[in-house]
């Protein structure tokens, strides 16, 4: 049975894209669904994450992952930065949707451009002992660069669900997206708070990023794709619920295995933009939405 | 401005870009002048949209680059005369346009914005896996040597871009001056209350959107000639949909005039950069350009020039 084989092996190849996907899509599941900032530019924080560990691993032989999370606060910092940015222009005035967007859409805009004058459109990849090598469990054999991707990514969505539920901090957040005057209300400050939670976002995309180029090769262009991806994932998740997001991307994930197998891999960016047209408008809410 | 005088400068342009294409100047003045006037027809067509209805399109790479593939298409089955092209590509992204239109019934805001993006990476993947018209690799299209009046091809479809330039105005100009432009200011300043009001919301958005959109497709039509090859990368590029944004918003987005000036400053200054500088240089440009307009001068220049003049 070579054909059930396959769709094993694209099952769970699936499965593994999938998870990563959903570390991909945090970012988004707390920006847009929790924080309603719309942040298009998302995917290329993410490739820049990819550029951080390509630069290290190369410059220091540092494992991808490692460098990944070394880079978080750098990249909380950078997303404090853009929220205060963000807010002062647009938030305040109340000027977010429009503007704000474009705001965002010309700042992947200028990051893109930016990695490919410092980079150029080469494809760059990371170096590690693991990377190469498959797993074998009877006939489905998994590679561990998609492997060790989809542990990290769970670990990653893991912790985030637990900082959100758990922490004092974390549940101030979700109450920031239900009810931000009562909030103010309480005498706390509601763009304090959204500081830290579009900074945890941004941060999201360092390790996402380290995944995404253990994964695979990466360039600068290469966010476009992920954006379809992200927002039909957060839009699928119920629009900031953690858990919804892991589902999601492992929905998406498989969806896109199996077409890429079976229809070609040329076909599976337009998958998860084709799922996300449908799920804009078919079910806005999500699966798990409120 | 009156409809006469309107008119008037109608012809004087018509007349001035004929009279240079006599001149005899350097053929590249035609190949920049025509990547300008495309701009103009670009963001004058996403600002009937963008900037009169208040709905944000990403998508125009994707009305553009449909507008160049249903040239492609019938140049490569029937051999089809420019005006066919010109005809065709509006007809379909024409109808693009219109299915954008039925969407905003159920996507406001940012969820349409992101549905336009969307729909642009759907088509680049179908133009990928198209065979027909070249697949990922491209097709060559062969210009045609001369054409009738003009020295060369390229005059002749710097001309053409010309017309079009003007068309698209004069649709803007002509949107903003009537009911249905009232009309659309209505849904941008509050959807739901124009709805109330007895403005009919669906059927002005629907005229909105396939005419921003039919006018994209027509300026994508005589691309193939131009560029004499054609591939998604190209014509999908992200390019057209920062630019077409843009450029209104430097410019201003209220009037039919803020586009043309936004184009014509960011294009000519891209133009320069590109033979001066380099080609991702000029990008970063727009990019930083677009930014600090959203920020600094949300109006744009127009606004900057009232804000100036009101004090």
């Amino acid at each position: 049975m070579v054909a059930l084989d396959l769709l094993w092996n694209a099952v769970i190849a699936g499965i593994l894209l999938g998870g990563f996907y959903a570390a991909v899509s945090l970012g988004i599941s707390i920006a847009f669904g929790l924080l309603d900032v719309v942040n298009i530019a998302h995917p290329v924080f993410v490739v820049l994450g990819s550029y951080a560990a390509y630069v290290t691993n190369t410059a220091f032989g540092l494992d991808p992952i490692v460098a990944g999370v070394l880079f978080t606060p750098v990249f909380y910092l950078i997303g404090v930065v853009v929220y205060r940015v963000y807010y002062v222009s647009f938030e305040k005035k109340g000027q977010e949707s429009l503007r704000g967007l474009v705001f965002f859409f010309g700042l992947l805009f200028i990051i893109e451009v930016g990695l490919t004058l410092k980079y150029g459109v080469d494809y760059r990849l990371v170096e590690a002992r693991y990377i190469g090598e498959n797993l074998r469990v009877g006939p489905v054999s998994v590679a561990l660069r998609l492997l060790v991707p989809f542990l990290v990514a769970v670990l990653l969505t893991l912790g985030i669900h637990l900082y959100f539920s758990k922490t004092f901090l974390g549940r101030a957040i979700k109450a920031v997206s239900q009810d931000s005057l009562a909030l103010r209300l309480m005498g706390a400050d509601p763009v304090k708070i959204k500081d830290v939670a579009f900074g945890i976002a941004i941060a999201t995309a360092s390790l996402a990023g380290a995944l995404l180029i253990m994964i695979g090769p990466v360039e600068p262009s290469m966010n476009r794709a992920y954006i379809g991806r992200v927002f039909a994932i957060a839009v699928l998740g119920g629009m900031g619920s953690i858990g919804g997001t892991l589902v999601a991307g492992l929905i998406l994930g498989v969806v896109e295995s199996l077409t890429s197998t079976f229809y070609g891999p040329s076909w599976s960016v337009a998958v998860s933009f084709g799922v996300l047209l449908l799920a804009l408008a078919v079910r806005p809410a999500g699966l798990f939405g409120r | 401005m009156g409809n006469r005088t309107f008119a008037l400068v109608v012809v004087a342009v018509v007349g001035v870009g004929f009279l240079t294409t006599r001149l005899g100047v350097n053929q590249y003045y035609y190949f920049a002048g025509y990547v300008i006037l495309q701009y103009i027809v670009l963001a004058t067509a996403w600002n009937i949209l963008g900037g009169y209805t208040g709905y944000v399109n990403f998508g125009t790479a994707g009305f553009f680059a449909l507008g160049a593939y249903t040239s492609v298409v019938l140049i490569k089955s029937a051999g089809a005369p420019l005006v066919v092209l010109l005809i065709a590509a509006g007809f379909v992204t024409g109808l693009l346009g219109l299915g954008i239109g039925y969407l905003t019934l159920r996507l406001r805001g940012v969820f349409f914005s992101i549905a336009t993006l969307a729909l642009a990476v759907v088509l680049e993947t179908v133009a990928i896996n198209s065979e027909y018209v070249g697949g990922a690799r491209g097709i060559t299209i062969s210009r045609p040597a001369r054409s009738l009046l003009f020295g060369s091809y390229v005059e002749f479809l710097f001309a053409v871009m010309l017309l079009l330039a003007l068309l698209a105005i004069a649709v803007a100009w002509w949107i903003e001056t009537s009911w249905i432009g009232r009309g659309l200011a209505a849904i941008r300043d509050n959807e739901e209350a124009a709805e109330c009001m007895g403005v009919p919301t669906l059927r002005l958005k629907l005229v909105a959107t396939t005419v921003s959109g039919s006018l994209m497709g027509i300026a994508g039509a005589p691309f193939p000639y131009y560029v004499t090859f054609v591939d998604p990368l190209s014509t999908f590029d992200l390019n057209y949909a920062v630019n077409s944004l843009a450029m209104p918003m430097v410019g201003g987005t209220t009037t039919w005039i803020g586009p043309v000036i936004g184009a014509v400053l960011l294009a000519t200054a891209q133009q320069v950069a590109t033979v001066t500088i380099s080609s991702e240089l000029n990008l970063l440009i727009v990019g930083v350009v677009l930014v600090g307009f959203v920020i600094l001068a949300p109006e744009g220049l127009l606004g900057l020039v009232r804000r100036v003049r009101g004090r």
